[in-house]
């Protein structure tokens, strides 16, 4: 077991550092690139606090859509080669929940302030 | 840049060459933007006044190895000038570059003042006026785009849906990781392609908000023809009404300015033919899934060491950005 801080709170300071004490000093490009690299910080943030709970949630969708167990990546794969040979299409029950689902944990992590996302996320 | 007093003098001598009675260049500065070409801005000066002017050329004045589909910088300044007779507004190329100026493949055009930043012309009150004529004005641009004709400029390469979705399905094939949607949504645009395939047109190739210089009065100036080519003219309208060009208006479909509506009605109004929500709808779903992939490829270009930026690396994880619209797009009631 590591010490305190964890990797979330560890994350999280050097994110406000970027934020709060080297951007005001910088310009240009490299505040830009700052700005990305602080951006950057809070994707990981949000995955470290909530992609546990979206893989397993993905995970558990996958087996029982696919009737397999495997890894994330391997299910994933499988679904992918099955929309590909048309074993499973739009109309497959389940699918479309499992993409909106899948896909609003995977921006809600990558980007919460997308428009896109706000609308799918109305619908659930 | 240890070469620029060379460049700075052979540019010089080549916009003397080009805008008859000029004395010399001031105020050179490279802008930044337009990661695969050179884009300076200059004045040309004379005893008549200075006339503002762009640059753009290869890196380093070098003639580089482009993809396929792009067009050489001389193809680039021809649609541009055939573009402008044909009454889109773009910036007037006085001058394309020659062997002899010793300033590599490129062109001259004049510089247009305005706004190409979407969030400002989405938000600012100075555009508040030019908003709801947006719409229609790219509708009517569009058609007159699409009018030229494709025999007047033979180096432009031709290219369809079927070779579109081919195209973009082996690149995303070739990244070998996996996406259900983009899977999903591959299969819903080979479903739905075509049976009688719609005439080709020459198609600006990028046409949204990043690319339209707008001011207070409306679209000023059409920029950015890279990647002008021989198309279905439904791909533009569809590019233009993905909702990563909305900037967060997305209420407002075209470009988080106009509706659908406006759009084909100026497009009818300006002599476009032929063209239906639903073909506009189809290459809306292909522009999503299409800047979804761009993506992948500019994070691959972080990932195999050639762009080692932090911004290369992150737009990886904008492809979830493109996956949820296709999944409101393909599954409304998911």
């Amino acid at each position: 077991m590591m010490d305190q801080p964890s990797t979330l709170e560890l994350v999280t300071a050097v994110k406000e550092f970027i934020e709060k004490h080297a951007m005001p000093q910088l310009t240009g490009h490299t505040a830009f690139h700052a700005r990305v690299a602080a951006n950057a910080l809070g994707i990981v943030a949000r995955e470290l606090e909530f992609g546990p709970t979206a893989s397993a949630e993905e995970l558990g969708r996958l087996e029982s859509l696919l009737g397999m167990k495997g890894s994330l990546e391997d299910l994933n794969r499988e679904l992918c080669r099955r929309i590909r040979t048309g074993d499973i299409g739009m109309t497959t029950p389940g699918v479309g929940e499992h993409m909106r689902a899948t896909t609003i944990d995977k921006v809600a992590i990558d980007q919460p302030t997308y428009s896109g996302f706000k609308a799918a996320a109305k619908k659930t | 840049m240890s070469n620029q007093p060379d460049f700075a003098d052979a540019l010089a001598v080549a916009v003397k060459r080009a805008v008859p009675s000029v004395t010399s260049i001031a105020g050179l500065k490279r802008l930044s933007g337009g990661a695969s070409q050179e884009t300076w801005s200059l004045d040309a000066v004379g005893p008549s006044g200075t006339t503002p002017l762009i640059l753009r050329r290869s890196p380093g004045g070098k003639r580089m190895e482009r993809s396929s589909v792009a067009p050489s910088l001389e193809t680039e300044a021809k649609a541009i000038r055939l573009a402008e007779k044909a009454g889109v507004p773009v910036p007037s190329v006085p001058y394309v570059l020659r062997e002899e100026d010793n300033l590599g493949p490129g062109y001259l055009m004049g510089r247009v003042e305005g706004e190409t930043i979407a969030r400002k012309i989405l938000r600012n009150p100075e555009f508040a006026e030019a908003r709801p004529k947006l719409a229609r004005q790219c509708g009517q641009i569009l058609a007159r785009i699409h009018t030229i004709d494709p025999a007047q400029i033979p180096e432009l390469k031709p290219t369809d849906a079927v070779s579109e979705i081919e195209q973009y399905r082996s690149l995303y094939e070739s990244y070998d990781y996996p996406h259900p949607v983009f899977e999903i949504a591959f299969r819903w645009l080979e479903e739905r392609l075509p049976d009688t395939p719609p005439r080709l047109t020459l198609v600006h190739g990028d046409f949204r908000n990043g690319n339209l210089m707008i001011g207070p009065d409306g679209v000023r100036a059409v920029l950015d023809w890279e990647i002008v080519h021989i198309g279905d003219p439904a791909s533009d309208l569809g590019w233009l009404c993905v909702n990563s060009w909305r900037f967060g208006e997305s209420q407002n479909v075209v470009g988080g300015f106009g509706s659908v509506a406006d759009l084909l009605a100026g497009y009818a109004e300006a002599g476009g033919k032929d063209m239906t929500a639903e073909r506009v709808r189809f290459w809306e779903i292909f522009g999503t899934l299409k800047w979804g992939i761009m993506c992948m490829t500019m994070y691959q270009a972080f990932a195999k060491a050639t762009d080692r930026t932090v911004e290369r690396a992150a737009i990886g994880r904008r492809s979830s950005e493109t996956e949820i619209d296709l999944v409101n797009l393909l599954f409304p009631s998911a």
